[in-house]
């Protein structure tokens, strides 16, 4: 068995796992470390992939900021364990139910796919920041200065909806 | 030339999907909630990238020098953008309703059916 086979088992493994302890770990901080891992293994597949540039941003943008951002705001709330009250039984059984009917509704569908995904690191280079920026900064510039505009209505939105009312507590500035 | 199965990288990304579903079904943290949310993009993301290879293989036999595939690592690039300021504004909902009802439990979320 090559190397970038055991190498796609594992990180399969590691993603799966970790998704799992994701949902069913009591507490929040430690949801949000296993999501940690789990972003870790895309990286992983992105590299044996051969796109260099998702996994590096990948690491960057969700291991290192939106899950930052999610602790933050954890750690602002200050939740306990014993915070959460469990949905009744019934109801959790019932969403494993269809969460499982769904994915065999899936798996049933998609799995006569004949395709391959290439691991020869040499060949495709498309994955790569030269490529990509080239791209980017062509034919799609106009989505990349649209998404700005998006950014700036996401930080204003943010700004709007975390200030505090005026007719729940006094400022005191 | 190795290859892999394209079939692995979708079951991967179905399991992945389905973990995410059945966290949004089974638990009543808001936050929780949104990081399962996470999870499902990350899934389609994946299959995206697979894809995006798998297209690229094929063209790579005619063509040595093609940038077959380029495309879908920009939409996923535009996704990690959108989900970037998704998680902005969703987090800013979140405290906003912490705030409010101190607490993050969306069954009490119910105010707009009365």
């Amino acid at each position: 068995m090559p190397l970038s086979e055991i190498l796609f088992w594992f990180l399969t493994a590691l993603a799966l796992f970790s998704a799992l302890m994701v949902v069913f770990s009591d507490n929040p901080i430690h949801s949000v470390l296993w999501l940690i891992m789990v972003f870790f293994a895309i990286s992983g597949h992105y590299i044996l992939m051969n796109a260099q540039f998702l996994a590096i941003v990948n690491l960057i943008v969700y291991a290192g900021a939106i899950m930052v951002l999610f602790l933050f705001v954890i750690m602002l709330m200050n939740m306990n364990t014993d915070a959460e009250p469990q949905k009744s039984q019934w109801m959790r059984i019932a969403a494993a139910l269809s969460g499982g009917a769904l994915m065999l509704v899936l798996v049933a569908a998609l799995k006569d796919n004949v395709g391959a995904v290439s691991r020869t690191s040499g060949e495709g280079s498309i994955g790569l920041i030269r490529n990509l920026g080239k791209v980017l900064f062509t034919d799609y510039v106009l989505p990349f200065e649209i998404s700005s505009v998006l950014f700036l209505s996401a930080m204003v939105g943010a700004v709007v909806l975390g200030k505090r009312e005026k007719n729940t507590k006094p400022v005191n500035n | 030339m190795q290859v892999m199965p394209i079939n692995y990288y979708i079951f991967l990304s179905v399991a992945l999907f389905t973990i995410g579903i059945v966290g949004v079904l089974t638990r009543r943290n808001a936050i929780i909630i949104f990081m399962c949310i996470e999870l499902m993009l990350n899934a389609v993301n994946v299959l995206l990238v697979a894809f995006s290879k798998m297209h690229h293989l094929n063209a790579y036999a005619m063509d040595k020098l093609t940038t077959v595939g380029t495309e879908a690592q920009l939409f996923v690039f535009f996704i990690m953008v959108v989900a970037a300021a998704e998680v902005t504004v969703g987090l800013a909902i979140i405290v906003m309703l912490y705030r409010n009802i101190h607490s993050i439990d969306i069954n009490f979320l119910n105010r707009l059916k009365h």
